[in-house]
C-alpha cells in the first residue's frame, strides 16, 4: 500500500462516466422536483423549465392531494389508500407463499420438485398483455371482478415465481443438517418452518418485500384493466387520470408523481441497507 | 435404551448402491462405531437409522419395533451432527430445550434436565449465549447436550469430532467414552478416523463400497482382520503388504517375496501349511518389525535385512521407511535407541506370530482363527 495517492487518469475517467450516468437519471427527477413547487403559470413558460421556482409553493401538492372539483380533477388522497390496501396484503401474502414454496423446494425435495420449480419460473416470463383477457374473465367468473381483492389475487399469483426463486436460493444456504436436527428433535414440516427457518428468514423477507412492494405499487396495466371504478383505483391509475385532462398542468402531475413515489422511497430508505446485505448473502453461519 | 437391528438393508440412489445388504445386530448399551473411507455408506447407514433417508429394501428395528416408516421424531433417537447444526437464533438453553418444548414437557422438568445435561458437559455458564458466541468445542458440547436432554433410546453421532482441532479431539474422545459409560445407552457413531473407532468402540463395523467388511471388537479387528482392506485400514501406520509365495523346502515353510525370503517358524507353519505352494499376500504391521538389536522377548522371530530409505524420529519410537532388495517400500516402527541413517542396511526381527496371509484373488484372510 502506498501512502501517497498518485493521480490516476483511468480512475478519473470512470468517475466522470459514473457522474454522467447519474445525471442522466437525476435530471428528470430534478425537473419533477422543481416543477412540483411551481405555480401553473410558471410551468407554462418552457424557457424556465430548468430553473428553480421563483417562489416555491405547495399549492400543486394541495391540488394533487385533494383534487380541484371545479376543474373536474379528483385528488389522489383516496387512491393512495387504495394502493396501500392493495399493496400491503398482496406483498405479505406473496412473500409468505414464496417463503413456504422456497422452503419446500429446497429442504423437502420431493420427486419432481425441480420440474415444478422450473414451471413456476416459467410464469415470470409470460408477458402480462398476452393473458390480460383470460385473466379478467377468470377474475370475473370467481366473483372478484372489479374489486381490490381481485387485483390482490392477480398480484399474489404473479408474484409467486419471483418470491419463490429468491427464497429458494436464500434457503439453499441454510445448512440442511439444521433442518434435520429439528426433525429429529420432534418438529414436523410446518414446525420446522415456523420455529427454525422463519426466524432466520428476515434478510430474505427484506429483499422480497422491497421487490414486491415496489413492483405492485408501480403496476399499472392489471390495475387499469381490472379496476374500472375510479374510487377503487390505485394511485398509478389515478395519476394517469390527473395527467389526462385537456390542459396538462405539469406542476400538478409532478406533485402527484412525487406523492405516488413517496411510499416506495420510504420503504427503500428503511429497508435498503438490509437489501444489499440480503441479496449478497443468506449468511446464517451458526 | 434399546437394541438396534439392520436386517438386510439396502439403500440405492439411482444406480448407486450406497448400502448393500447390511445386517448388524447392535446390543443395548453398545458403543458401535461405523468406520470406513468417504463414500463407504457409513453415514448413509446412520441416516437410514435416523429416518432422514428412506431405505430401499430390508428392515431397521429399534428395540423390537420395525421403524422403516416411522418419522425421525418418533424413533426415540437423538443425533449429533458434524456441523453441530445448532439453531443460530436460539440461546444455548433454548437449543437444548427445543426438543422437549416440542414434546410439551413441563417447564420445571425442562429446566431440570437442561441444567443436569449442562452440568455433565460443563456448559452451565453458557446457557444464555447464542451459538455464534461459542468456540468450536463449546458448540460441540451444546450439540451433545441437546441430544442428552432428550433421554433417547439411541444416540447417533455423525463425525462429531472432525471439526475440532487435534488436541481437543483427543480430550473429547475420552469424554465421550465416559459419557457412554455414565448414560448406559446405545451409542452409534460414524467416523472415517480409525483411531476414534479403536479408542471408543465396544465394536467396530468396517465398511467399504456400501458393504460391511467386518464387525468385531477393536482388539479382535486389529488381531484378526478378515481381509486386506480391513488389515490396511485399521492401524497406523498401515500394515505392510507383499506379493509372495508360500514355499516348503526341506520341511521348512518359507515366505518368498520379490525382495526377501522369510522363514516361517514352526509354530506358525502349522497354521499356514495347508496353503503351501500358493501365491499369497503377506501382511505384517510396522509394530511387528523390530530392529534385531532391540528384539523384544517372546516373539516368533524371523530375520531379514533391509535398506533404510527415510527415518522419522517420533521421540518415543522411530518410523523407518525401508526398502526391500527389489525396492519395495515398507514401514517399521522400531525402538528409539536404534541409530541408523539413510542408505544403511539394518537387520530386522519380524514377529511372525502376528503376520497374516491373504488370498491374492479374493483378498480374504487365509489365517486360521
Amino acid at each position: 500500500m502506498s501512502a501517497r495517492r498518485s493521480f490516476d487518469p483511468m480512475r478519473l475517467g470512470i468517475y466522470l462516466l459514473l457522474i454522467l450516468f447519474a445525471m442522466l437519471f437525476l435530471v428528470p427527477v430534478y425537473v419533477m422536483l422543481v416543477s412540483s413547487f411551481k405555480p401553473f403559470a410558471e410551468v407554462q413558460d418552457l424557457s424556465r423549465m430548468w430553473l428553480p421556482p421563483k417562489a416555491p409553493t405547495l399549492e400543486s401538492f394541495q391540488a394533487a392531494w385533494f383534487g380541484v372539483p371545479e376543474k373536474g380533477l379528483r385528488g389522489l388522497s383516496l387512491n393512495i389508500f387504495n394502493s396501500l390496501k392493495l399493496t400491503i396484503p398482496a406483498t405479505i401474502i406473496s412473500s409468505l407463499l414464496g417463503s413456504m414454496n422456497g422452503y419446500i423446494l429446497s429442504k423437502w425435495k420431493f420427486r419432481g420438485a425441480d420440474l415444478i420449480f422450473a414451471l413456476m419460473l416459467f410464469g415470470m416470463f409470460i408477458p402480462y398483455q398476452s393473458i390480460l383477457i383470460p385473466l379478467t374473465r377468470v377474475i370475473a367468473t370467481i366473483g372478484l371482478g372489479g374489486t381490490i381483492w381481485g387485483l390482490i389475487l392477480v398480484h399474489v399469483v404473479y408474484g409467486i415465481p419471483i418470491t419463490t426463486l429468491i427464497f429458494r436460493n436464500y434457503y439453499a444456504e441454510v445448512p440442511t443438517e439444521m433442518i434435520e436436527a429439528a426433525r429429529i428433535d420432534g418438529a414436523g414440516i410446518f414446525k420446522v418452518y415456523w420455529k427454525v427457518l422463519f426466524p432466520l428468514s428476515m434478510p430474505g423477507f427484506v429483499v422480497v418485500i422491497i421487490w414486491q412492494f415496489t413492483s405492485i405499487w408501480n403496476e399499472f396495466l392489471f390495475a387499469v384493466t381490472i379496476l374500472q371504478r375510479p374510487e377503487l383505483q390505485p394511485i398509478t391509475v389515478a395519476l394517469r387520470n390527473l395527467a389526462g385532462s385537456q390542459i396538462k398542468e405539469w406542476n400538478l402531475v409532478m406533485a402527484g408523481t412525487l406523492i405516488a413515489a413517496m411510499p416506495t422511497l420510504i420503504i427503500y430508505i428503511i429497508l435498503g441497507r438490509y437489501f444489499i446485505r440480503g441479496l449478497l448473502a443468506g449468511s446464517v453461519k451458526g | 435404551m434399546a437394541s438396534v437391528t439392520f436386517d438386510h438393508v439396502y439403500k440405492r440412489f439411482g444406480d448407486v448402491v450406497a448400502v448393500n445388504d447390511l445386517s448388524i445386530e447392535i446390543a443395548d448399551k453398545e458403543f458401535l462405531v461405523f468406520v470406513g473411507p468417504s463414500g463407504c455408506g457409513k453415514t448413509t447407514s446412520l441416516r437410514l437409522l435416523a429416518g432422514l433417508e428412506e431405505i430401499s429394501e430390508g428392515n431397521i428395528l429399534i428395540g423390537d419395533r420395525v421403524v422403516n416408516d416411522v418419522p425421525p421424531k418418533d424413533r426415540y433417537i437423538a443425533m449429533v451432527f458434524q456441523s453441530y447444526a445448532l439453531y443460530p437464533h436460539m440461546s444455548v438453553f433454548d437449543n437444548m430445550a427445543f426438543g422437549l418444548k416440542l414434546r410439551k414437557t413441563p417447564k420445571s422438568e425442562i429446566e431440570q434436565r437442561v441444567k443436569h445435561a449442562a452440568d455433565i458437559l460443563d456448559i452451565g455458564h453458557l446457557l444464555d449465549r447464542k451459538p455464534k458466541q461459542l468456540s468450536g468445542g463449546q458448540r460441540q458440547r451444546v450439540a451433545v447436550g441437546r441430544a442428552i436432554v432428550r433421554q433417547p433410546a439411541v444416540f447417533l453421532f455423525d463425525e462429531p469430532l472432525s471439526n475440532l482441532d487435534a488436541k481437543l479431539r483427543v480430550q473429547t474422545r475420552s469424554q465421550l467414552t465416559k459419557l457412554h459409560h455414565d448414560l448406559a445407552t446405545t451409542f452409534i457413531y460414524v467416523t472415517h478416523d480409525q483411531v476414534e473407532a479403536m479408542t471408543m468402540a465396544t465394536r467396530i463395523a468396517v465398511m467399504k463400497d456400501g458393504i460391511l467388511q467386518q464387525i468385531d471388537s477393536p482388539q479382535h479387528l486389529y488381531d484378526y482382520p478378515t481381509n486386506v482392506f480391513v488389515a490396511g485400514f485399521i492401524g497406523s501406520p498401515s500394515m505392510n503388504f507383499f506379493d509372495a509365495t508360500l514355499v516348503e523346502s526341506d520341511g521348512k515353510l518359507e515366505i518368498h517375496a520379490g525382495g526377501f525370503r522369510l522363514e516361517v517358524p514352526e509354530k506358525k507353519a502349522e497354521e499356514w501349511r495347508p496353503h503351501k505352494g500358493r501365491e499369497v499376500i503377506f501382511g505384517i504391521r510396522p509394530e511387528d518389525i523390530h530392529s534385531k538389536q532391540f528384539t523384544p522377548p517372546d516373539i516368533l522371530e524371523s530375520d531379514v535385512v533391509a535398506k533404510v530409505d527415510v527415518t522419522e524420529l517420533m521421540g518415543n519410537e522411530i518410523f523407518l521407511y525401508l526398502l526391500t532388495k527389489d525396492n519395495k517400500q515398507f514401514i517399521a516402527r522400531v525402538d528409539p535407541r536404534v541409530r541408523v541413517s539413510m542408505g544403511d542396511d539394518i537387520e530386522l526381527a519380524i514377529n511372525m506370530a502376528n503376520a497374516h496371509i491373504f488370498d491374492p484373488k479374493t483378498e480374504m484372510t487365509l489365517d486360521a482363527r
